[in-house]
């Protein structure tokens, strides 16, 4: 650059010179992300999906092509189907879970009180703590032997010792312990989502409602709700496709059992395709989570943009 | 020689035609207005001259030089916007040193600047404090020290009054006009708003839709307006525009009086339905029906307060109102002025 | 009167609904503490009241992880790990965020929503390739590997957050640096960089964070106990044979875990508006 004290007679510093160019350095900026990601994710993502209508093992690393074969065989395994059902159940039992207990909390929320801040961080901790720690505690809590769950039932006179259920190792009440520990996890999320939704609203349409006759319940249900319901699907969103795919809880709780009745297909995934080496079954399973995530994905998008206010 | 010129700038974003061919010529020294309603492209074209955007296609020549391809920096322009963009985290002196260093202009000259600049602009004593510690009127100071510290060939105003309450923006206004009749830098400044640009321009252009309409004197816009547009656009309330033989005959609401006060001989005459008067303190204006024109076209009177029929303009009742023929407009069915028909 | 006492009942009523929300959430943790504190005679009995203490608390627990398991080994592992992926993150997020933040029109959205996308690709269905990835390039179970993979997840999001935080900061304060002399990356770097520290420290916060929590990777890229990272190691590695040290792991989980909640309690309100920014209008 020339230093400019008068007025310019010759023009300097073009246009072409690069640093200026907002296309060109708008490219450059976003390469290394764009690179990333796609080497990353991209490819992966394709050879996964060629994994899964291939036969390659770790055992026989074979790309010989077999079309439908590895989906068929899985899909008539029970095994997969139980697994595919409790995915099902597991996902949508802790998200309504999650989702009812985050709205009754961020009502409590709402307002402030004396001690607010100290009890925000409080009820954060399920969500804020990394999974595998807080899920080792529950691991603890739910102890064949030493569950001090067990412990207060016991004291209070609920059960006896002799009928103290033994959480982990109950095909159902495993499944049931799954399902609370996940909602537990995100019901703190769901809290913190409703909640900024609750102070976006702006003050004069509550204003108006008020004035228009709306008691507590009508303006939360027919007023505040439905206008944070885009907020509360983005939220939903996160939730939905963190849980669907999830294994850390069930790796750790119950490794997917007693006998698979908490296998979910994220952990049976795992199961096969890495702990047993059969890659091309283990993608074949994965990918079943694909629709059902593009599906909720797709759906909440176009649901939010027809509702625009 | 024309400090800035423009020949023919066309901008297109995408396929939506923003500014569709503007010439336009500003001389050394003018303070010019680009005036039009919001959305008009008058603050695209300022973007323009300034190199922040790029024209689709036309020519943009600065202090004699053909400047298309150039980057803002190399152009001599200097510009103050909306919101003043003075750079938070600097301190008022760093803010008016910043566009010399980029220049790599030697440190003792900086400073020399700086001082002059600041003392020009009578802040002085700002110097150390930062932009948020500064009220609204100090913030537009330092903008516009800032701008002029490298001696441009032009300034560029974006609306710099409109983030101003009402009672700021007169005094503001004053302030800048004097500023730079002082200085007698070459000024191109946007805005929506008439009055500031009738009070402030040497010159104005009327923009609307990506055209010019009109480029003249507040005098020449206001008494000889070129179309429609530019008549109904300043002046307010507006000019009232009644259909008539084909085109349309327009009149602006302070020269139709009762017709006693208009009464000089050659008078055209209305009967005028009034419908409702508002007292305004400094003025009465007075809003009503003509009889023989569309029922629904509401036209409107401009009254001095105190006046002598004052009685006799009563809401509801019929009046003789009348204005002089040398007041009259003319225009034909497609806007454009013409002659008496 | 009547009113009083309404009133009363409704602030008990209301102060109860918390109390047990608070207890919901933090019990676990409550428990994890006690646990980690007791010892092991009394940890491992059914008589005991285990609320409290029966005898008194010991830190041998802590000692022993600090001394006798690879938990600072871990710590370790873990920092060097967060260092380097919050590095790559930051050189990667911050011009991709900008850039597409200041480019109008469809394409910028489209690789906007791109972006968002790809941070929804589950690892339970990447883990696979990648680990053959990681094999070929002889990266198995070496932290190295994480150090790889991390990014894959942190840019996307990071790039999502600084993307909504760019586009809130008005564009003048760049263009009177442009007019004023800068280039576009001048101004980039001399305006925009030092005016949004304050997103980017919060994006190094996350950043670190969610790589302190990952476990899907961690747990199919890397075996050996010392190649682990901090929560993998808690989680899966203090077993003997069939037998868990609870005591431990308690003491491990709680001291991995609660520096990663407080960092999340001061950035939650920065969070939530990058994640809700542009559905909160």
């Amino acid at each position: 650059m020339v230093a400019i004290a008068e007025p310019v007679a010759k023009p300097v510093s073009r246009f072409r010179f690069v640093l200026d160019r907002r296309d060109v350095l708008g490219a450059i900026f976003v390469a290394p992300a764009i690179l990333y990601v796609l080497l990353l994710v991209g490819a992966p993502f394709l050879l996964a999906m060629y994994y899964a209508v291939s036969a390659y093992t770790i055992y026989d690393p074979s790309w010989r092509f077999v079309g439908m074969a590895n989906f068929e065989q899985i899909v008539r395994n029970p095994v997969f189907l139980q697994t595919l059902g409790n995915t099902f159940l597991f996902t949508f039992g802790s998200q309504l879970l999650g989702l009812i207990l985050g709205k009754f909390g961020a009502f409590l929320l709402m307002r402030p009180f004396p001690g607010r801040r100290l009890v925000r961080a409080l009820i954060i901790l399920p969500w804020a703590v990394p999974v595998a720690l807080a899920t080792v505690a529950w691991e603890w809590m739910f102890d064949s032997l030493y569950s001090v769950i067990n412990w207060t039932m016991i004291a209070v006179g609920i059960i006896t010792r002799s009928q103290a259920p033994n959480w982990l190792g109950n095909p159902h009440l495993a499944m049931l312990c799954v399902i609370v520990v996940n909602a537990w996890r995100f019901f703190p999320f769901a809290i913190v989502v409703f909640l900024a939704g609750i102070t976006s609203v702006p003050q004069d349409v509550i204003d108006a409602a008020t004035v228009d006759g709306a008691g507590f319940w009508r303006r939360n249900y027919q007023i505040i709700l439905p206008m944070i319901f885009p907020i509360v699907a983005v939220g939903l969103i996160f939730g939905i496709v963190f849980t669907f795919t999830d294994l850390s809880i069930v790796f750790l709780l119950t490794n997917g059992g007693p006998v698979n009745a908490t296998s979910v297909l994220g952990f049976e995934g795992f199961q096969v395709g890495i702990l047993s080496g059969d890659v091309s079954h283990g993608a074949a399973i994965s990918l079943f989570m694909l629709p059902v995530l593009l599906f909720v994905v797709i759906g909440r998008l176009r649901f939010i943009r027809g509702r625009e206010i | 020689m024309a400090a800035v010129l423009t020949r023919n700038i066309i901008k297109k974003f995408g396929e939506v035609p923003a500014i569709s061919g503007i010439t336009l010529s500003v001389p050394d020294g003018e303070f010019m207005v680009l005036l039009g309603p919001s959305g008009c492209g008058k603050t695209t074209f300022l973007r323009i001259i300034c190199g922040l955007e790029r024209q689709t296609s036309g020519d943009l020549m600065i202090d004699g030089n053909l400047v298309n391809d150039i980057p803002p920096r190399a152009r001599g322009v200097a510009m103050m916007f909306q919101s003043y963009g003075l750079y938070p985290h600097y301190t008022v002196r760093k803010n008016i040193a910043f566009p010399l260093r980029t220049q790599r202009v030697p440190g003792p000259q900086i400073e020399m600047k700086v001082e002059w600049a600041s003392h020009l602009l009578g802040i002085g004593h700002l110097l150390d404090r930062r932009p948020r510690q500064l009220s609204g009127g100090e913030r537009q100071r330092v903008a516009l020290a800032r701008a002029l510290v490298r001696e441009p060939t032009a300034l560029l105003l974006d609306e710099p009054l409109s983030n101003l309450d009402a009672k700021l923006r007169a005094s503001a206004r004053q302030e800048i006009k004097q500023f730079q009749q002082r200085v007698g830098v070459t000024t191109i400044y946007v805005t929506h708003d008439q009055i500031e640009a009738m009070g402030m321009g040497d010159r104005i252009a009327v923009i609307d839709h990506g055209r010019v309409r009109q480029v003249g004197t507040p005098a020449t816009i206001y008494d000889d307006p070129a179309d429609q547009f530019v008549a109904t656009f300043l002046g307010s309330p507006p000019m009232n525009l009644i259909a008539r033989n084909g085109g349309y005959l327009g009149f602006r609401p302070e020269n139709f009086l009762p017709k006693e006060m208009a009464d000089d001989g050659n008078t055209t005459e209305f009967s005028f339905h009034v419908d409702r008067s508002e007292y305004l303190g400094s003025e009465r204006i007075v809003y009503g029906r003509i009889k023989g024109i569309d029922g629904n076209q509401v036209i409107t009177a401009k009254l001095p307060p105190a006046h002598v029929a004052a009685e006799s303009i009563r809401p509801g009742e019929w009046c003789s109102f009348a204005v002089r023929n040398g007041a009259l407009r003319y225009f034909d069915k497609d806007g454009q002025r013409t002659g008496r028909h | 009167m009547r009113r009083v006492i309404a009133n009363t009942v409704r602030e008990v009523w209301f102060f109860g609904a918390v109390a047990l929300f608070v207890a919901l959430s933090a019990f676990p943790f409550y428990w994890m503490l006690i646990t980690s504190l007791k010892t092991n005679s009394d940890l491992y009995s059914v008589t005991n009241i285990p609320f409290w203490f029966h005898d008194s608390p010991t830190l041998a627990h802590y000692r022993y992880l600090f001394e006798k398991t690879l938990f600072v080994r871990w710590l370790l592992n873990s920092l060097i790990i967060g260092v380097c992926v919050v590095v790559i993150t930051l050189v990667a997020a911050v011009p991709a965020g900008y850039s597409l933040a200041r480019m109008t029109g469809r394409n910028g959205e489209a690789l906007g929503i791109g972006i968002f996308l790809t941070y929804l690709v589950p690892p339970t269905l990447l883990f696979l390739p990648l680990s053959r990835i990681v094999a070929d390039l002889g990266l198995q179970n070496s932290m190295w590997s994480l150090v790889l993979v991390y990014p894959t997840f942190t840019i996307p999001f990071c790039t999502w957050l600084l993307m909504g935080f760019f586009k809130a900061m008005p564009p003048e304060i760049e263009e009177a640096a442009i007019v004023d002399g800068c280039s576009v990356f001048g101004a980039f770097i001399k305006m925009t960089i030092p005016l949004s520290l304050p997103a980017i420290l919060t994006v190094v916060i996350f950043t670190f964070t969610l790589t302190l929590q990952e476990f899907v990777y961690a747990l199919t890229f890397i075996s050996s106990s010392a190649e682990k990272p901090i929560t993998l190691g808690i989680a899966t590695d203090l077993i003997r044979g069939d037998i868990f040290f609870w005591g431990e792991i308690m003491a491990g989980a709680l001291l991995a875990g609660i520096p990663v909640a407080i960092a999340y309690n001061l950035f939650l309100d920065r969070f939530i508006s990058g994640i809700t920014g542009g559905a909160v209008k």
